[in-house]
């Protein structure tokens, strides 16, 4: 009884001498406050760039000269742009192609590391090379191996005897594209191979082990058991490579500047060219902005998904 | 160990310095600043890599620290790659952050006008008083108003070839024609030794290739007023036309993905013929003798010779590439990047400069043309007059503008002549680049 009244003393004193410190025993208030970090750093990272940049798209802002309002003028400008229309399309053909194989890749990867076999721990390390290894270094690497004169590859089919002249695999558009695709699905499946390692990891052997019982083959109860339980982790996984990949640039930048002749500019880099190289600012913002709302729905439609998924 | 209390600190230190402030620390304390005869100004220079490495070392090793003496200030030399220049041009001047003086190359500084000092007065002590500068570095820097840059070099830029190919092939003078070139080049790539030629998206070789070849078959950008877009023309096909069969019959096809470097690496490698490049790749061949040989096993250096690109139907041009520092104008430092810039075109100073530089630039002003470092080594002889080029700037037939400056940071031209070899009929090549000209000259 002397404790408890101690107690209540000793609250009421506390009280008294702190009188602010009640806010925080209201969840409203501690939650705010616990909020207040994050969302200064959203505020001044994120949403301030992304306002600025809205109003520099509606302006005709150009390097060191601050710019009038000019309304959609450059939205309308850069839709009759015949290189940012290439643009679009090398970036969807370019986000479309590349998740495909990493996907398959990676998942077929997955499989693979999920088996039990000696030096396991060493494989996994290495298969996240590509990934972890800054993406302008490699990619470097992939410059010279794609050289025109000094290329690696050429030099071995040339020495097999499958070619007699070289192979221009950064000077011709379509092979430049293929060249950068190959390079993007290199570096991201190491991502979705260890992500959908540990998606794999959670789903319990018991179940295999039962399906196998029952007489199911490998390719159904990848089917049926694999792939329904992996789903959720597989498109939280393909929702970040969609978002990375449509915004790649440091890749095509190093690979091939956008070249041959635009023809392997994407969003970034074109935007980069237009706004960084050429002083453009407002026609730069304008294409990265034109991103957003294609973005935008992809992700939408994924988040949606998921939810409907998880809600199963 | 007498104690001094702060009262007794600020009052001591405040007698020592009161030459300097009046206030003493308490009253360095209070501006918030060090006092002026303790700080030293330190000048921010953004440059490129240079193609001679030696140049930069000069720079580094003798040319800063002696400056650094002379004026009493601190220099701080940063070196980028070329094409990044203009990136981080447009990121310092936007921010108002950043190196006091920038390079810029070819007409770029008109693209940056918005955000650089006036040089005026330097641009003039300096061409008055060194037999004025070049047609062609002064439109790339002055607006028609003011000095946007200090002209700073010309990359002169010629053909470097192998003498003993070209003999080889029954060709003992380089030739003078496209015509004669092509013939040559065929034979050559019939022998696995082509020409080279970028026609990437990079600042030095690709433009400073393409500008004149247009120009020698008489096609130009704009009409005089600067303004009419007047690119689609019978001349610019017809040179369109010639460079696809001239590609196909003489280039390594390699060259679309070329940068300013790769055709060094293919000339030394033995790999290519010829190229349109500046001198660095002899002056590299040179530096080392050993490294680079014929396949004779002889040093490569010996088996260079340099020529002019060859005249086409309306004459022979050059566009070899300009470089000027910027001052930029949010630099508090102006003064003393000026006084650095001033002591840098000193003729003792930039002679020693030059001299390193071997012949791989030009001067900016006429006087440099009689330096006696031209007469040291007959193979580079031809790049003593290099630095006109014929006087034509991009933007041709008007006078440089920000338009003709963004069209050549866009590559348009380069970009005609690629979309074309690429297979692109050459009427809708043209069609292409006369849409994006149109589009920029309207902005």
């Amino acid at each position: 009884m002397a404790s408890a009244s101690t107690l209540t003393t000793m609250t009421m004193m506390s009280t008294r001498e702190h009188p602010k410190a009640g806010r925080f025993e209201d969840q409203r208030w501690f939650a705010a406050a616990l909020l207040f970090p994050t969302a200064l750093l959203l505020a001044v990272f994120i949403a301030y760039p992304f306002f600025e940049g809205i109003w520099l798209s509606l302006t005709d802002a150009r390097v060191g000269v601050p710019g009038h309002f000019v309304g959609l003028k450059n939205f309308e400008k850069v839709w009759n742009d015949s290189i940012f229309r290439t643009a679009v399309w090398n970036t969807c053909w370019y986000t479309f192609v590349t998740t495909v194989f990493k996907l398959v890749l990676g998942m077929w990867l997955a499989q693979l590391l999920n088996r039990h076999f000696k030096g396991k721990a060493w494989v996994r390390a290495f298969i996240l090379l590509p990934f972890i290894i800054p993406t302008v270094l490699s990619t470097f690497a992939w410059k010279w191996m794609f050289d025109p004169t000094f290329s690696v590859f050429n030099w071995m089919l040339w020495h097999f005897g499958m070619i007699k002249t070289r192979i221009n695999w950064l000077g011709e558009p379509n092979l430049a594209f293929a060249s950068v695709i190959a390079v993007n699905i290199w570096r991201g499946v190491p991502f979705y191979a260890i992500s959908l390692l540990a998606g794999l990891q959670t789903i319990s052997p018991e179940l295999q082990e039962a399906a196998a019982i029952d007489g199911a083959n490998a390719w159904q109860r990848f089917l049926h058991i694999t792939w329904p339980l992996l789903l959720p982790v597989t498109m939280v996984v393909t929702l970040f490579s969609v978002i990375q990949t449509f915004a790649d640039f440091q890749l095509v930048y190093v690979l091939t500047g956008g070249g041959p002749a635009n023809a392997t500019h994407l969003f970034a880099t074109y935007a980069y060219q237009i706004g960084v190289g050429t002083g453009l600012l407002s026609e730069g913002a304008a294409i990265s902005l034109a991103i957003f709302p294609v973005l935008f729905v992809v992700v939408l439609l994924q988040l949606l998904y998921i939810r409907r998924v998880e809600t199963r | 160990m007498a104690r001094l209390s702060r009262r007794q600190l600020l009052k001591a230190s405040g007698t020592g310095a009161a030459a300097a402030t009046t206030g003493g620390l308490a009253g360095i304390l209070a501006s918030g600043r060090a006092p002026a005869y303790a700080q030293t100004t330190t000048v921010h220079w953004l440059k490129w890599n240079d193609f001679v490495p030696a140049a930069d070392e000069h720079l580094r090793k003798k040319a800063i620290p002696e400056a650094e003496k002379a004026l009493g200030i601190k220099i701080v030399l940063e070196t980028i790659n070329q094409n990044d220049l203009a990136a981080r041009s447009t990121a310092a001047i936007q921010s108002r952050a950043g190196p006091d003086i920038i390079m810029a190359v070819n007409n770029y500084p008109h693209i940056y006008k918005g955000g650089t000092a006036d040089v005026s007065a330097l641009c003039e002590e300096i061409g008055s008083a060194q037999g004025g500068f070049y047609d062609n570095i002064k439109a790339n820097c002055h607006d028609g108003k003011r000095w946007l840059a200090m002209p700073y070099s010309i990359v002169g830029t010629m053909i470097a070839y192998r003498k003993s190919w070209f003999d080889e092939i029954g060709v003992k003078t380089f030739p003078a024609t496209w015509d004669e070139l092509r013939a040559a080049g065929k034979k050559l790539k019939a022998a696995g030794r082509p020409l080279g030629q970028c026609l990437g998206h990079t600042v030095g070789d690709a433009p400073s290739f393409c500008y004149p070849y247009l120009w020698s078959f008489g096609g130009k950008e704009v009409e005089a007023d600067g303004k009419t877009v007047a690119l689609n023309s019978k001349e610019t096909i017809e040179s369109v036309k010639y460079m696809t069969g001239f590609w196909t019959d003489a280039h390594e096809e390699g060259g679309l993905a070329w940068d300013d470097s790769s055709n060094n690496r293919a000339f030394l490698s033995g790999t290519i013929s010829a190229t349109q490049n500046g001198a660095s790749i002899y002056i590299e061949a040179l530096r080392k003798p050993d490294q680079y040989k014929t396949e004779d096993d002889k040093p490569m250096k010996d088996d260079i010779l340099h020529a002019p690109l060859p005249r086409g139907p309306s004459g022979q041009f050059l566009m070899p590439p300009t470089q000027a520092m910027m001052l930029t104008g949010y630099s508090p430092n102006q003064k003393a990047a000026t006084d650095f810039l001033r002591w840098f075109h000193t003729p003792k100073n930039y002679e020693d400069w030059f001299a390193v530089c071997q012949g791989f630039v030009c001067g900016p002003t006429k006087v440099w043309e009689t330096s006696k470092m031209w007469d040291k080594d007959p193979v580079m002889t031809p790049y003593r007059m290099a630095a006109s080029g014929g006087g034509r700037v991009p933007g041709y037939a008007g006078l440089p503008t920000q338009g003709a400056a963004e069209a050549l940071n866009k590559y348009v031209i380069v970009d005609m002549y690629a979309k074309a070899v690429q297979g692109m009929p050459a009427e809708q090549a043209v069609a292409w680049a006369e849409d994006e000209l149109k589009k920029i000259y309207a902005a």
